[in-house]
């Protein structure tokens, strides 16, 4: 089955590009846009069809290399 | 020069890596025994120091350095760093041994999204197990070339600081910090490039200090064991 793992910066640490693109967005007149976060989605395609142990070894993978815990935070979606 | 002379040298050579090169020459012309080494070996050669290169390793793919931390030299790499001996990673090499866990925190993109190029001027204040030439305070003028190089302190873990950039950082970094030493003080890290600046030709040879530092750390490690 397939997960997806969405991966973004902790909310302190300064999310440049994501600021960047907030700026863009209010230069384009955008002035309702009062904040822009980043961040990477993960597509695993795993060897199981088993929700519960798909999760656990995306969990593992996660903080094993797919997010870095100092700076980043992990979501698995479904 | 003395003291460096037949001090064993290894400097990490990964896929992307393209500081490798300037790392080696740097150090051989300080006297040191240096040999590149191959991230596939599981095994180390007999050393005294090794390098950690600039470069793109893996093309900075997922987090620079993330890859490369998974290299099977790495577990090497670690077990050489836990026996004490010295162990120094510049610019991407920084990023590596964070990623590795061998040094605290981790790096970011720059604040201002823009890869930066220039000499920088940074402060010695604790280098650990490099002290030779660099007392605390001592400035030296060193290039920096990067993208990634916002320093990011681990919440948990306060690193110690072994350079500040002076006047300002180009990158974002917190509290200006250009590089840290670990708790045991044997691995440094840093974003500018002591490599680059061993020849009065590039305009500092201030690097110089810094390498030749380096090597009297791996010849009193050598002289320990």
């Amino acid at each position: 089955m397939k997960l997806r793992v969405l991966v973004s910066l902790k909310p302190g640490v300064l999310d440049a590009q994501g600021r960047a693109i907030e700026h863009a967005l209010r230069d384009l007149g955008h002035s309702q846009v009062k904040g822009v976060r980043t961040g990477k989605l993960v597509v695993l395609d795993l060897d199981t069809a088993d929700p519960v142990r798909a999760r656990a070894l995306a969990t593992e993978l996660c903080e094993k290399l797919l997010a870095n815990p100092v700076i980043e935070q992990y979501e698995i979606l479904s | 020069m003395s003291g460096a002379s037949g001090v064993r040298v290894g400097v990490l050579v990964f896929p992307g890596s393209l500081d490798d090169r300037d790392m080696v020459r740097a150090f051989a012309r300080l006297g040191a025994d240096v040999q590149p080494v191959w991230h596939k070996d599981a095994r180390l050669p007999e050393l005294d120091g090794i390098g950690v290169p600039g470069g793109f390793s893996y093309g900075d793919y997922l987090r620079t350095g993330a890859m490369a931390r998974f290299s099977p030299v790495m577990r090497a790499v670690v077990d050489f760093a836990a026996s004490g001996r010295p162990l120094l990673g510049v610019c991407n090499g920084f990023q590596i041994l964070c990623e590795a866990g061998l040094l605290p925190g981790a790096l970011v993109r720059n604040r201002d999204l823009k890869y930066v190029c220039q000499d920088v001027r940074v402060a010695v204040e604790d280098a650990g197990d490099f002290r030779a030439e660099l007392p605390p305070g001592r400035a030296l003028v060193m290039p920096v070339k990067h993208g990634e190089g916002a320093y990011v302190p681990d919440p948990e873990h306060k690193p110690r600081v072994a350079f500040r950039y002076v006047g300002g950082s180009p990158n974002g970094s917190t509290d200006d910090i250009a590089g840290v030493t670990n708790t045991a003080g044997n691995v440094v890290g840093l974003m500018p490039h002591p490599e680059h600046a061993v020849d009065p030709l590039l305009g500092s040879t201030d690097g110089g200090a810094l390498l030749r530092s380096f090597l009297a750390a791996c010849a009193a490690a050598r002289a320990r064991r």
